[in-house]
């Protein structure tokens, strides 16, 4: 098993808080890792360092081996650290068709050919038609971002990411807000991801967390608090306790 | 030298006065109001106006000024101002650019392009000269009044309930107005009173800095700068940009007159790419 | 959980329609043809109003130029000027010390231009939009000074004056009439703006929309945004610089006014009236403009400025879409944007 993602030690404090707290965490290739935690516990947080979104006051975040403390946020993202976001971050004006073809042909590394025109590149169309296809898109994809449904919308935040072919995807509360319903569409599209994609997943509803993920961080104020199997998790008085008042950790079944 | 930091305190704190309504604009309503310097101009005007047709004596056309400035300000921003402050910040430049260009061309079609001349009264004028250095009674005027005017800022700001909930309204108009604090209200009032500051500062700069049609566009670039350098999440900030740009200026039209004008565009070019969010901007800051 | 992506045959039904929507991403329009033919035919059909129409192809390239930054990428800039005045002087300096060809200044003003972007693109990325409003105006007044210091190289406030172009490729003359003039500035403007409408469908394009709509998902996209920023920040200054050097060449003559303060206001008042984003904004908006400014001129000379002071209120308060379709104006609700 190797280690595909790991931070030492990281911390980030603003002023006098401190939202992440010396947190020591390891994603081995091709987990299914979920990080849970009570409100206001830094997980969406602990993602935005990672990403490099936030950087860090102190520690270290290996990527694949590679320092990648101090690298921007771009250029984690094409060492394929791909995130999405708890709040859909879309291109309201653009088309999901749009969206995705921008997205493969940065992935392909197309960013700065600036002749021939996106739209009559034939294989990135056959990739985006693929991917609106396996997340859904086909029938909305030539209607502005702005206008979809918040089902839709989610399911592009994803498929945007999907676009990356990441090698470590972090996904902040994929389903948070969407019905019942629509919910599957989401998972079936993560849950079809090749075996040696690494994934940590920021969730809240706990079924969700068991069926998806076999091993569980607990993240408590800025805090690693406890790691193990989701059955090591569920018998964990520790961690009922601390979601007290939220919801508790049932329904589990080993 | 001691003549020229005199000289550039008293700019300063003109400056300063002019541009600290811009400043709390800003960071009160994130609007980037290019028109300010129109309000100054309106208030020069206004003096000249009072003091050539109608003899008002100078020392009472300064409230004047203030008023008429603060009045047209209330009234613009019910009507118009109030409609922009949700677009974007090219929107609020390019409309305040628009009621610049509006506010430049009425007044050089009624009262001409030319220069005013405003006439000081008798014991203003001249100066003294103490311990060797050179003080002009007007500037010292200007100074005093001025400093008058920050104490009484910082003293409205933190001991009145309007000063805080200024400061609250600031700090998160929508934790404020969940509070129950009328934000339009303290809107209005902030911008009333900003513009009636630029109308006072237009009164007292109208001879240190000349008066004409284009002085809105002229001064645009310092009030500016006095923003984007001192911040807009206090007065101290302004402030001190203020008196560093006054004496900048000041002393370089003195010593390099060449080049003594863009001095102070290069300081600021400088001083925006080491601190892009100004001197003393907190963290978060707008 | 397998590891399967849906086959390639389920989507082969899908790329046929999405090849076509990618297609009629960048298709030449035929109103677009018509525009093209009747501006360039003009040159040979036409037998005066040269002067006016070549006033137009500058201004309209001037205004696109600004739409590169500031409709695609999102860039406010007050201070466009400076490399249309750049352009401006520096073509006029080569022609009168040195006679060079047109073409040959056409380029090398560019070149000057895209320099001084790209030199100022690092101070315009950092810092929120009132820095850069402040950084584009600063460097604008800052050339304006210089351009006034340097009176023995620019002519001062007096303008450079003895302009005289050499005929191009050797043959056209530029005459009084005009007409080489517009020839050569409207398919200079022709060429670049193809150009331009290529690049702004492209990945590059498509990715500065990216940037301006959500730089944030554009960084973690891998998107490097400072970068493209700066890069097309580089190629509208290389426009700009273009259309001065067209001004000062097929005028014979460059001021400060080149550098002034309105030039930058007003281009942005052709993005306005003619909408930004879609590069024929630019144009349009130049055409208006130009026929507005004659037409105000007319009534109120010397206060022209109040007129367009008020447009650019009534613009703002109003609302672009609204004031562009007025049948919005009897319907409450959402009138549907574009």
């Amino acid at each position: 098993m190797t280690t595909v993602l790991q931070t030492f030690n990281l911390t980030k404090r603003f002023g006098g808080l401190v939202a992440t707290n010396d947190v020591s965490i390891k994603v081995e290739r091709g987990a299914r890792q979920a990080l849970i935690g009570p409100n206001g516990a830094g997980k969406t947080t602990l993602i935005n360092l990672l990403t490099g979104v936030l950087s860090a006051t102190s520690g270290r975040i290996e990527l694949e081996g590679e320092d990648v403390t101090r690298l921007p946020v771009h250029a984690r993202a094409r060492r394929g650290l791909v995130r999405t976001f708890q709040i859909n971050q879309l291109f309201a004006e653009m088309t999901p068709a749009e969206s995705l073809a921008v997205a493969i042909s940065e992935r392909e590394g197309k960013g700065w050919r600036c002749l021939r025109p996106l739209g009559k590149r034939g294989e990135i169309m056959d990739e985006c038609a693929a991917l609106m296809e396996q997340c859904n898109l086909l029938d909305v994809k030539d209607r502005k971002t702005a206008v979809l449904p918040y089902g839709k919308q989610r399911l592009l935040e994803i498929a945007l990411a999907l676009a990356a072919k990441p090698r470590v995807l972090l996904l902040d509360e994929p389903v948070a807000g969407v019905p019942d319903g629509e919910r599957r569409e989401i998972l079936n599209t993560v849950g079809a991801l090749p075996e040696d994609v690494t994934i940590l997943l920021i969730e809240h509803d706990m079924d969700l967390v068991f069926s998806f993920a076999n091993r569980i961080s607990v993240l408590v104020n800025g805090g690693l608090f406890v790691e193990g199997t989701n059955a090591e998790i569920a018998r964990d008085p520790r961690v009922k306790a601390v979601y007290l008042g939220e919801e508790v950790v049932e329904g589990y079944h080993d | 030298m001691l003549t020229i930091l005199f000289d550039g305190i008293a700019y300063g704190m003109l400056l300063f006065v002019l541009a600290c309504g811009l400043s709390v604009t800003l960071g009160l309503m994130n609007f980037i109001n290019l028109a300010h310097g129109a309000f100054a101009m309106v208030g020069g005007y206004v003096t000249v106006l009072a003091m050539q047709r109608l003899n008002v004596p100078f020392l009472l056309c300064l409230p004047l000024a203030f008023i008429v400035s603060a009045v047209m300000g209330a009234i613009l921003e019910r009507t118009l101002y109030k409609r922009v402050y949700g677009q974007s910040h090219l929107n609020q430049v390019l409309f305040s650019i628009g009621l610049t260009f509006m506010a430049m061309a009425m007044v050089d079609y009624f009262m001409g392009s030319q220069q005013q001349l405003l006439h000081l009264p008798e014991w203003l004028s001249g100066r003294s000269v103490i311990g060797g250095v050179g003080i002009g009674h007007y500037r010292l005027f200007v100074i005093v009044i001025c400093v008058a005017l920050v104490i009484g800022l910082q003293l409205i700001l933190s001991k009145t309930r309007f000063g805080s909930r200024l400061r609250a309204s600031v700090d998160d108009p929508r934790a404020a107005s969940g509070l129950g604090i009328n934000i339009n209200l303290v809107f209005l009032s902030t911008f009333a009173f900003g513009s009636g500051l630029a109308g006072l500062g237009g009164a007292l700069g109208a001879d240190l800095l000349g008066l004409d049609p284009t002085f809105p566009v002229k001064y645009m670039i310092y009030f500016l700068i006095v923003v984007a350098v001192g911040g807009t999440s206090s007065l101290t900030g302004p402030l001190v940009a203020s008196l560093l740009l006054g004496v900048a200026d000041v002393a370089g039209k003195y010593y390099i007159p060449t080049v003594g004008a863009f001095i102070i565009y290069c300081v600021m070019i400088i001083m925006l790419m080491w601190r892009p969010q100004g001197l003393f901007a907190r963290a978060g800051g707008k | 959980m397998k590891a399967t992506i849906a086959p390639r045959a389920a989507a082969v039904a899908a790329p046929d329609s999405l090849r076509a929507v990618g297609a009629r991403w960048s298709r030449i329009r035929w109103f677009e043809i018509v525009f093209w033919v009747v501006a360039i035919g003009a040159a040979f059909v036409l037998p005066r109003g040269f002067l006016l129409l070549n006033e137009l192809a500058i201004l309209a390239l001037f205004a696109v130029s600004l739409d590169l930054i500031l409709g695609y990428a999102g860039i406010v800039s007050l201070g466009h000027a400076a490399f249309f005045g750049l352009g401006a002087y520096c073509a006029a300096l080569l022609a009168k010390h040195f006679g060079i060809d047109p073409l040959l200044g056409l380029a090398i003003s560019a070149a000057l231009s895209a320099l001084l972007g790209l030199v100022t693109s690092v101070l315009v990325m950092r810092g929120s939009d009132l820095t850069r409003l402040m950084v584009t105006l600063g460097v604008a007044l800052i050339l304006y000074e210089i351009a006034n210091k340097m009176g023995w190289l620019t002519g001062g406030a007096d303008g450079l004056t003895g302009v005289t172009m050499v005929p191009l490729f050797g043959t056209f003359e530029f005459d009084l009439f005009g007409r080489t003039a517009y020839t050569y500035s409207i398919i200079v403007v022709a060429i670049l703006f193809f150009i331009a409408r290529a690049i702004v469908h492209s990945p590059f394009g498509m990715s500065l929309q990216v940037v301006r709509q959500n730089p944030l998902r554009a960084a973690a996209m891998g998107v490097a945004v400072n970068r493209r920023r700066a890069a097309v920040y580089t190629l509208a200054a290389a426009y700009a610089g273009v259309a001065g050097a067209l001004l000062a060449q097929t005028t014979g003559f460059a001021s400060l006014d080149v550098l002034a303060f309105h030039r930058s206001a007003d281009v942005m008042l052709m993005l306005v009236i003619g909408g930004a984003g879609y590069l024929y904004g630019g144009i349009i908006g130049a055409v208006i403009f130009k026929f507005m400014q004659d037409w105000l001129s007319g009534i109120t000379p010397q206060y022209w400025q109040f007129w367009i002071g008020l447009l650019l209120v009534v613009i703002v308060v109003v609302g672009h879409e609204k004031l562009v379709r007025p049948w919005t104006w009897f319907r409450r609700g959402h009138g549907g944007k574009q």
